[in-house]
């Protein structure tokens, strides 16, 4: 699914809402069968959030950063490295997080998502920083989710690119939770994954 | 007259009563010229008041944490009562030491007493130091709840210890930290209406600042939801498709 | 997964990350070493005093280290926000901090040694007493590291962050400093029997403080 809307609009903190990070403070929300406001810390480990920053130690490799988010899932041995050859950074595997390109970051992050085999996976932006070959990749990893029992919520104003990787699409203008006072009721997005 | 404003007027009545009885009425210490005894009506009823507002932050926090009771006004009494806690331990400090001066002959002493209110003096300046650095109750809240309690079970642990390392350390004490006072009637009454005084007007100091604190907190939102609304009319004003 | 073998994942990237970047070995170290010589000066090297005085002044370079050595562990968390890669992790709260307590504590372990060869040499002390002094050393180090992570995680994502936590820590820790001076003291002064009772509150200390941090971390892990 694509969330469209303008920058400001909304999409990330939408995303962090299903990710479980923000808590709900007014209306109701279900990720994945799981209440929102009672259960938001259960459902982390069967969602993945490729989001701005990486969550990643720059002093690690990029070997051990998969594996650290591998193991820390729960993941046999062995996950965090098929995730690095599905998204290309077999060759740079111990390089130091701190010092790859951003296009690199970016693929790593997505590594450490799969690898953890999440039931929803949320990106933020997926395309910014990517090259060709990264785009590809992206590509192939969305287009690859329905087999594995993954739905894949994307954010983003790359409206072409996007369009090419959802079957579904819904915009956010200004969304907020809390109705406005003294003014008309605006569009309050409630979402059901 | 409001009923805040009638309970100023009787602390400051009480308080009144107790500097005229602290400096005239009542008796110098025999054996002394200067009647630095005095200064215990002002530095007894300040420890006191000094654990009085810890345990009251301590009890206000325990309460915001537990989900049932929690609510935002618990941690603006915490936050209010920890600051007129902090002053009054710091009067405390200022005014044994110079009671401390004449009597012992020194400005400080390292017994139990003192060493601990020193320690429980920079617990609570961190506290305040990180009350500051959240804007809101709801991004400042638990920390400063959780903050507030260690400090407050970490004071007795500190006295605990102090006291031992004291015993341990002073061999034949020259200093002697009990108040070595021939209690007199009217000094036991004063050091009573002292203690009354001074805890009205810490119940008149924390009510204030509570009340300041809501509405400094109370401006916050305020601002948030002109932010939003403004937001909103800008949005309607261009093209926009509905969700 | 355990929580035994989360923690040792936990402390297992945290002394990962400091054999990878040496910040330990090449700026704690080093500073812990300069605080003992700076007090030397400070003492005007007064050859009587000095031994008298090491064990405080030990404990005052680690924990003035330790401060350092905390804000360093929630560091490498701020970055990338990898706090928030921990919250999504599913990793349990209270090992997370018991992984991160004990990454600092054994650093704080090698610190010590280091730190004690210097004590001993420039302040010409005596050593005896060694398992008194070892089992003081264990009980004020798991201390001083687990206060040191409460205050790491309750201070973090703020933005006076590395000026709070040294704050907020050193008067909470205290009780930690007297116990252990005072049974290095003791340990010194050859009678260790006294040392004894303050390595059982150093112990009671860090037992409390352990409790509650496993408890509070995660909580606290929460907040923004």
């Amino acid at each position: 699914m694509l969330l469209a809307g303008p920058n400001g609009a909304g999409k990330t903190t939408l995303l962090r809402l299903c990710a479980g990070l923000l808590p709900l403070r007014a209306g109701t929300g279900e990720v994945l069968g799981v209440d929102l406001a009672t259960g938001r810390k259960r459902i982390r480990r069967a969602i993945a959030l490729v989001g701005h920053e990486t969550f990643c130690y720059d002093d690690l490799t990029v070997l051990e950063n998969v594996r650290f988010a591998a193991r820390a899932a729960g993941c046999e041995p062995g996950v965090g490295e098929a995730a690095l050859e599905r998204v290309g950074l077999k060759r740079v595997a111990n390089v130091a997080h701190g010092r790859l390109s951003q296009g690199q970051r970016r693929r790593l992050a997505l590594a450490n998502a799969i690898a953890r085999a999440p039931r929803l996976l949320l990106l933020d932006e997926p395309h910014a920083g990517l090259d060709e070959e990264g785009r590809a990749v992206l590509e192939a990893v969305v287009a690859e989710a329905p087999q594995h029992d993954c739905t894949v919520m994307i954010a983003s104003h790359e409206l072409e690119l996007a369009r090419r990787l959802v079957t579904r699409e819904v915009e956010i203008i200004a969304g907020q939770v809390h109705p406005l006072p003294a003014a008309a009721p605006a569009p309050r997005p409630e979402v059901r994954v | 007259m409001t009923l805040k404003r009638v309970f100023l007027a009787l602390t400051l009545l009480a308080l009144g009563a107790t500097a005229v009885l602290a400096l005239w009425v009542t008796p110098p210490r025999e054996n002394e010229g200067f009647d630095a005894v005095r200064l215990l009506y002002l530095h007894v009823p300040c420890a006191w008041i000094a654990y009085l507002a810890f345990g009251i932050t301590a009890l206000a926090s325990l309460l915001y944490l537990v989900p049932r009771t929690r609510h935002p006004s618990w941690d603006l009494l915490a936050g209010a009562s920890a600051e007129v806690g902090v002053i009054f331990t710091a009067l405390m400090l200022i005014v044994g030491s110079l009671w401390g001066r004449p009597t012992w002959g020194t400005w400080w002493a390292w017994d139990a007493r003192l060493t601990t209110t020193a320690i429980m003096f920079f617990l609570y300046l961190g506290y305040l130091a990180l009350r500051r650095s959240g804007a809101t109750v709801a991004e400042r809240g638990k920390r400063c709840a959780i903050a507030g309690l260690i400090a407050f079970i970490d004071v007795p642990v500190v006295h605990f210890s102090v006291t031992w390392w004291q015993t341990l350390h002073q061999q034949g004490t020259v200093f002697n930290p009990k108040l070595d006072v021939q209690i007199d009637g009217s000094m036991a009454f004063t050091l009573v209406l002292a203690v009354a005084a001074f805890t009205m007007l810490y119940g008149y100091l924390v009510l204030e600042r509570f009340e300041l604190a809501q509405l400094e907190e109370g401006r916050e939102e305020r601002e948030l939801q002109l932010a939003i609304a403004e937001r909103v009319r800008t949005e309607r004003s261009e093209q926009v498709v509905p969700a | 997964m355990s929580f035994l073998r989360e923690a040792a994942l936990v402390a297992g990237k945290d002394l990962r990350i400091e054999r990878r970047s040496r910040v330990a070995l090449q700026q704690i170290v080093p500073f812990a070493a300069i605080v003992v010589l700076l007090l030397a000066f400070a003492l005007d090297s007064d050859s009587t005093m000095l031994p008298r005085a090491a064990p405080g002044l030990f404990w005052a370079a680690i924990f003035l280290a330790t401060v350092l050595a905390v804000g360093r562990s929630f560091g490498v968390e701020e970055a990338n926000r990898a706090r928030d890669g921990l919250r999504m992790s599913g990793l349990d709260g209270g090992s997370i901090f018991v992984g991160k307590a004990v990454a600092v504590a054994v650093e704080l372990f090698l610190l010590e040694v280091v730190v004690g060869i210097a004590v001993v040499v420039l302040y010409d002390v005596t050593v005896r007493g060694v398992l008194v002094l070892v089992c003081a050393a264990f009980a004020a180090t798991i201390a001083l590291a687990a206060t040191g992570t409460v205050y790491g995680v309750l201070a973090g994502g703020l933005r006076a962050r590395e000026t709070l936590v040294p704050l907020l820590v050193l008067p909470a820790v205290m009780p930690v400093m007297l116990g252990a001076t005072r049974a290095f003291q003791a340990a010194l002064d050859n009678a260790p029997g006294d040392a004894w009772p303050w390595v059982q509150l150093l112990a009671v200390f860090a037992v409390l403080v352990c409790a509650a941090g496993v408890v509070a971390f995660g909580p606290l892990l929460e907040e923004t």
